[in-house]
C-alpha cells in the first residue's frame, strides 16, 4: 500500500525505515518543516548541537564507534556552510554519514535569496555523492539511496539537498525495498588469482610484514577477526595506520606498533626493509611513505583495497586485489589453509630477531620529570588507569594525538577515533559526545590540546545538555605544540604566532558550563587526578598543564625515508634541507 | 601522423627528439565515460580534472539513450600511463558514472571531430580558399562577398592542417566541437 504524504514527514520516515535512531543537527528556517516532523513523534532521537561543525563531528564519532551511518540535519546556506569541514574531513576517514541540508524553495534558487547557497556546488568535490531533490516524487527514494551509497564500497558522506517547498509538498513514499540501488555495486570479492598470488607470497615471505589501516575497521568487527585470525596464523610482524588501530590488538604477539610520520621505529624500520608487504585496507598515505621514491625498496607489494583508485595511486603494487578487507581476508585465509598453511618459518625467526633488535631501541623513551607532567607520562598514565575500561578515545590534531597514539593500546577496533586524513583540529571534543550518544555507560575520554580543544568549546552545552559524562583530558602546553616543534626544527626556531596569550581558566570555563574542572601541574598529583575524572559522573574539563617545549619523537621529517628517523632531541640537528621544508 | 610531424615537447631547435628517453611517456588518450544524465553530472567529471590537477584537451557531451538516461562524454587527456590509469580508475568510482573506456588503448577507434572556420578575403586568396576547402572536402556553409564558413569534420589533426592553410588566406574565427569517439568493430 503506497502512502502518501509530506516531504517533511518522508524524511522523517526514510530516517526511521534506515534504522536511525539518532540525529545530529540545528534547526533554522529551510529546514523547519522537518523540525515540526521531528517534535510530533519519539522514535529518532535529535541531539541540539552548538554549532553545525559539531553535529558532523558527532556523526563521525557515533559511525565510528558503531559502524552505522552518522546523520546530520543543519539548514541551508551557514548551515550547510558550517558543516563543510566535517564533511571533507568523513570523506578523506572513510566515514559513512548523510547530511540533510534545508535548501530556499525551488523557486528561489539562483536568486541570492536568503541563506541561499549553492550547497551542491559547494560540497560536491566534498562528498562521495549529492543530490538536489527538486520534485518530492523523488524525495524518499533518494533518501535510501544516499544511505546506501554512504554505507557501501569505502564508506564516505552523502549530502541530500531538500528545498523547502519541496518538504511542505505532498507525494507517494517509496519504501527503502523499492528504491532503486543497483546502479551502485561495488566489488566486494578479491579476484581470486591475485589472492592466489598473495598466498604464494605468504608462503615464501623472509621478510613479511602487515600493514593494516582503516579499511579493515571499516569492513566491521568480523575483518578484524580474520585480520587477528591471519596474522597469528602467519607469526608475521603486523603493523597499522593511525586509522587502523585496534584492528589488531595492542596486546597481541605479533603487533609491531604504529607506523609512518611518528611511528615506532621498529615499525618504520620492518617497512623499509621487508621484502614482503601486504597491505590491507590502507592507502600509502604521505605520513606513512615519506620520500616514495626510497619506500620500502626491496619489497613485492599486495594491496587490497575496496577502492581501486587507491591501488596504484602513489606507490606500485605487484599484487592488486580489489575487495572488501574481510571478504579478501578470509579467501586469503582459506587458500593458504587448503594449502596447508606454509610459511618459511626459519627465515620469518631470522626477521623477528631484527624486529626485536629494533625495538630494544625504545623509540618511545623520554627523559621524565618530577617538576613538570610529560605529556608522554600523562598519557601514560591515562593508559595505566583506565586499561581493562569499557573505554573509547577521541583526539583532537597535534603532538597530543600522536602521543596519545603512541601510548594508548588498542586491543578492538571502532575504539579510537581521531581525525587522520584532513587532520582538523577541533574534531575530538564533538566526536566524543558523539561516542558518547552510541555507548552511554562507557567512558569516553578526548584526549586534546588546549588550542584544538577551544576550536568547538561551545559544544560543552550539547554535553551538559544531554547529560553526556565526556572527559576533556587537555594537555595544555599552552602553545600549538605540533606547530612549535615543525618551527623548532624547520623554520630556524622562530616561533612564529604559535602560542596563545590569552588562555582561558579551564576550570572556572567548565563551571561557568554547569560541568567539573580539574587542574593539574604537578606529577605526584596526576594519578589522583585522573581517578577523580574517570569517577566523576558528568563531563569533566582536565586541565594537565604540561612541559611546554616537548617535541613528538620519533619522527620521520617530510621528504625522508623510513630509515632516517629521528629518535630524539640529539638527532635533530640540520637534519631538514630546504626541500623538506616545503612539504607539510 | 605524418613522419615529419615533431612532437608536442620536441625541441624547436633540433630535429631530434630531445626528450629523456626514461621519462614517463605522456601520452594524449580519449576516454569515452558513460554517465547517468542528471544535473550535475558533468560537473562532477569536470570537477574532478581540476580538483586533481588531470589535463582537459577535449571535452564533448551529449545525450545518448534518451530511454535510459545516459549521455556519453568524450576527453581527451594526456598523462603518463599512471595518471591515465588513475583518471580511469576516479572516474570509474564516481556513482553516476556507468562506464569508462579508454579508445586509445582499448583497440583501434575512430575520432571526428568538426571545426566551423571562417575566412574572410577577396580575390585569390578567396579563390585559394576555395580551392583548398575542396580538397579537405569542407562545405561551405555561409558566404557573403567578403567571407566564408567552412564546415570540415574529421581527425582533430586534419581540422589542425586545414586551419593552418586558412590562416594566411584570412582565417578570422574558428569554432570547435572537440572529439567524438567509438570503437570500430562490433
Amino acid at each position: 500500500m503506497t502512502q502518501t504524504m509530506t516531504g517533511a514527514k518522508m524524511v522523517v520516515q526514510a530516517l526511521k525505515d534506515q534504522g536511525v535512531e539518532v540525529v545530529f543537527g540545528y534547526p533554522g528556517g529551510a529546514v523547519l518543516p522537518i523540525y515540526d516532523e521531528l517534535f510530533l513523534q519519539n522514535d529518532i532521537r535529535h541531539i541540539l548541537v552548538r554549532h553545525e561543525q559539531g553535529a558532523v563531528h558527532m556523526a563521525e564519532g557515533y559511525a565510528r564507534s558503531t559502524g552505522k551511518p552518522g546523520v546530520v540535519l543543519v539548514t541551508s546556506g551557514p548551515g550547510a556552510t558550517n558543516a563543510v569541514t566535517g564533511i571533507v574531513d568523513a570523506l578523506m576517514d572513510s566515514i559513512p554519514l548523510v547530511v540533510l541540508t534545508g535548501q530556499v524553495p525551488t523557486f528561489m534558487i539562483g536568486t541570492d535569496g536568503f541563506q541561499e547557497a549553492d550547497t551542491i556546488g559547494i560540497t560536491r568535490p566534498c562528498t562521495k555523492m549529492n543530490w538536489l531533490v527538486k520534485d518530492t516524487a523523488r524525495l524518499s527514494e533518494t533518501l535510501h539511496q544516499a544511505f546506501h551509497v554512504a554505507t557501501s564500497g569505502r564508506p564516505g558522506p552523502v549530502l541530500v539537498d531538500i528545498p523547502k517547498d519541496v518538504q511542505f509538498a505532498t507525494a507517494d513514499y517509496t519504501p527503502p525495498g523499492r528504491a532503486r540501488t543497483d546502479h551502485y555495486r561495488p566489488k566486494r570479492e578479491g579476484d581470486p588469482a591475485q589472492i592466489l598470488r598473495l598466498v604464494e607470497m605468504i608462503e615464501t615471505a623472509e621478510r613479511p610484514i602487515f600493514y593494516t589501516g582503516g579499511g579493515v575497521i571499516n569492513a566491521g568487527p568480523e575483518a578484524s577477526r580474520t585480520l587477528r585470525e591471519l596474522v597469528d596464523a602467519t607469526g608475521f610482524p603486523c603493523t597499522s595506520t593511525l586509522m587502523g588501530l585496534g584492528a589488531y590488538p595492542a596486546s597481541g604477539a605479533n603487533w609491531i606498533g604504529m607506523l609512518g610520520m611518528h611511528g615506532l621505529y621498529e615499525a618504520n624500520l620492518a617497512m623499509h626493509g621487508c621484502d614482503v608487504m601486504v597491505n590491507v585496507g590502507a592507502r600509502f598515505d604521505d605520513r606513512i611513505t615519506g620520500r616514495i621514491k626510497d619506500f620500502s625498496p626491496h619489497s613485492r607489494k599486495a594491496h587490497i583495497d575496496i577502492d581501486p583508485s587507491s591501488i596504484n595511486k602513489v606507490i606500485r603494487t605487484e599484487v592488486p586485489i580489489v575487495g572488501d578487507a574481510g571478504h579478501v581476508l578470509r579467501a586469503v585465509l582459506a587458500l593458504w589453509t587448503e594449502r596447508g598453511r606454509r610459511t618459511n618459518r626459519e627465515a620469518v625467526a631470522g626477521w623477528w630477531a631484527r624486529i626485536r633488535e629494533w625495538r630494544a631501541v625504545d623509540c618511545l623513551a623520554f627523559r621524565p620529570s618530577e617538576r613538570t607532567i610529560k605529556p608522554q607520562h600523562a598519557v601514560a598514565r591515562l593508559e595505566a588507569l583506565t586499561r581493562g575500561m569499557d573505554r573509547y578515545i577521541t583526539t583532537e590534531v597535534g603532538q597530543h594525538q600522536m602521543w596519545a597514539a603512541q601510548f594508548l593500546h588498542f586491543d578492538e577496533p571502532n575504539r579510537w577515533m581521531t581525525s587522520g586524513g584532513l587532520g582538523t583540529m577541533g574534531y575530538g571534543f564533538p566526536a566524543s559526545i558523539g561516542v558518547q550518544i552510541a555507548h552511554p555507560d562507557a567512558l569516553v575520554i578526548n584526549v586534546a590540546g588546549e588550542a584544538s580543544w577551544l576550536m568547538n568549546m561551545q559544544e560543552m552545552g550539547t554535553a551538559i545538555q544531554y547529560r553526556l559524562p565526556v572527559k576533556q583530558f587537555i594537555l595544555n602546553n599552552e602553545r600549538l605544540g605540533m606547530v612549535r616543534q615543525w618551527q623548532e626544527l624547520l623554520h630556524g626556531e622562530r616561533y612564529s604566532h604559535s602560542w596563545s596569550e590569552a588562555l582561558p581558566d579551564f576550570v572556572k570555563l567548565a563551571e561557568a558550563f554547569g560541568a567539573k574542572g580539574i587542574h593539574c601541574r604537578d606529577p605526584r598529583d596526576l594519578d589522583d587526578a585522573i581517578m577523580e575524572m574517570i569517577r566523576h559522573d558528568g563531563p569533566v574539563i582536565f586541565d594537565c598543564l604540561v612541559e611546554k617545549h616537548e617535541n613528538c619523537f620519533p619522527m620521520i621529517p617530510s621528504g625522508k625515508p623510513h630509515n632516517e628517523m629521528l629518535l630524539g632531541e640529539a638527532d635533530t640537528q640540520g637534519v631538514i634541507d630546504a626541500k623538506g621544508s616545503v612539504l607539510v | 601522423m605524418s613522419a615529419l610531424n615533431i612532437r608536442r615537447g620536441a625541441s624547436s631547435q633540433s630535429a631530434y627528439d630531445l626528450r629523456d628517453p626514461n621519462a614517463p611517456v605522456t601520452g594524449s588518450h580519449t576516454l569515452a565515460v558513460i554517465v547517468e544524465n542528471e544535473p550535475g553530472v558533468l560537473a562532477r567529471v569536470i570537477g574532478l580534472f581540476s580538483g586533481r590537477g588531470y589535463n582537459i584537451e577535449s571535452l564533448t557531451v551529449a545525450e545518448v539513450d534518451h530511454a535510459g538516461h545516459r549521455s556519453r562524454i568524450t576527453i581527451v587527456t594526456t598523462g603518463t600511463p599512471q595518471v591515465i590509469e588513475q583518471i580511469k580508475a576516479q572516474l570509474e568510482r564516481m556513482v553516476p558514472v556507468h562506464m569508462v573506456r579508454d579508445l586509445t588503448v582499448d583497440g583501434p577507434a575512430v575520432q571526428r571531430e568538426l571545426g566551423l572556420l571562417k575566412v574572410a578575403g577577396r580575390g585569390e586568396a578567396r579563390i585559394e580558399a576555395l580551392r583548398l576547402a575542396e580538397i579537405f572536402r569542407a562545405n561551405v556553409v555561409d558566404s557573403t562577398l567578403e567571407s566564408f564558413v567552412f564546415e570540415i569534420t574529421g581527425t582533430p589533426e586534419k581540422i589542425d592542417a586545414f586551419a593552418d592553410l586558412m590562416r594566411p588566406l584570412g582565417l578570422c574565427e574558428m569554432a570547435r566541437t572537440g572529439v567524438a569517439a567509438l570503437a570500430r568493430g562490433a
